[in-house]
């Protein structure tokens, strides 16, 4: 049985970029490893936390959202546990309202980032369709 | 004592009428089904200062949701995008 989850993790702040991705890499190879498919993925970057977690004040936040086996939720969490490098770690399974409201969330993300390109498209379109109308009234 | 004889009652300051609002759910009346955890910005709404979770009877929030938004704040508390306890939230 396939079922699919969303996994968030926070690293410690003192990783360099390239120590952040070879622990994001380590995570999704672990689970394509186990049978599992990377649905999606998302940088939260560094982060203020709301309360210190081990003397730490910032962390490095990750999400990602896979379909796996259940059993292997339990295989993942020890490995976060095992990790000196995250600090803290949540894995939900996801619902259909969640799946939903992830995939809502996942077009908007992508189009906030082509969103400058579609504004300047969109009032180029309206022009257009403005002007002819106005010349038929003439 | 004329103003009563005369069957007129005069208030010193004009009488409050209170209309009060009908709460309501308001993921019911937008239609949202899933409370994310994911969104601090969002659960603040359902705070107090102290970062304590306020009663539906504020809110209007009804049970169905109450309890999905609990379930997020909680979870929004254990990743620290929330704190657990705290002063002057907001």
């Amino acid at each position: 049985m396939i079922k699919q989850y969303e996994t968030v993790f926070i690293a410690t702040p003192v990783l360099s970029d390239v120590q952040m991705k070879e622990a994001v890499a380590k995570y999704t190879d672990l689970i394509k490893a186990n049978g599992g498919e990377v649905v999606y993925e998302e940088d939260w970057g560094l982060k203020q936390l709301a309360y210190p977690i081990q003397h730490k004040t910032s962390g490095f936040y990750y999400l990602i959202q896979f379909q796996a086996d259940p059993q292997f939720v339990a295989t993942l969490e020890t490995q976060y546990h095992r990790d000196e490098r995250i600090i803290r770690f949540l894995t939900v399974a996801l619902d259909k309202n969640s799946i939903a409201y992830a995939e809502h969330r996942r077009q908007v993300r992508a189009g906030k980032a082509a969103a400058p390109k579609a504004e300047e498209s969109a009032p180029a379109a309206a022009e257009a369709e403005v002007e002819p109308e106005a010349k038929v009234e003439e | 004592m004329a103003a009563i004889e005369n069957n007129e009652i005069r208030y010193l300051n004009p009488p409050t009428v209170e209309v009060r609002k009908k709460k309501y759910c308001r993921f019911k009346k937008a239609g949202i089904k899933y409370v994310d955890y994911k969104d601090p910005e969002f659960l603040k709404k359902f705070l107090n200062e102290q970062g304590k979770i306020l009663p539906r009877r504020i809110t209007g929030t009804s049970l169905k949701f109450q309890r999905k938004v609990a379930q997020a704040v909680k979870r929004a508390r254990s990743l620290a995008l929330l704190p657990y306890v705290t002063d002057l939230l907001k």
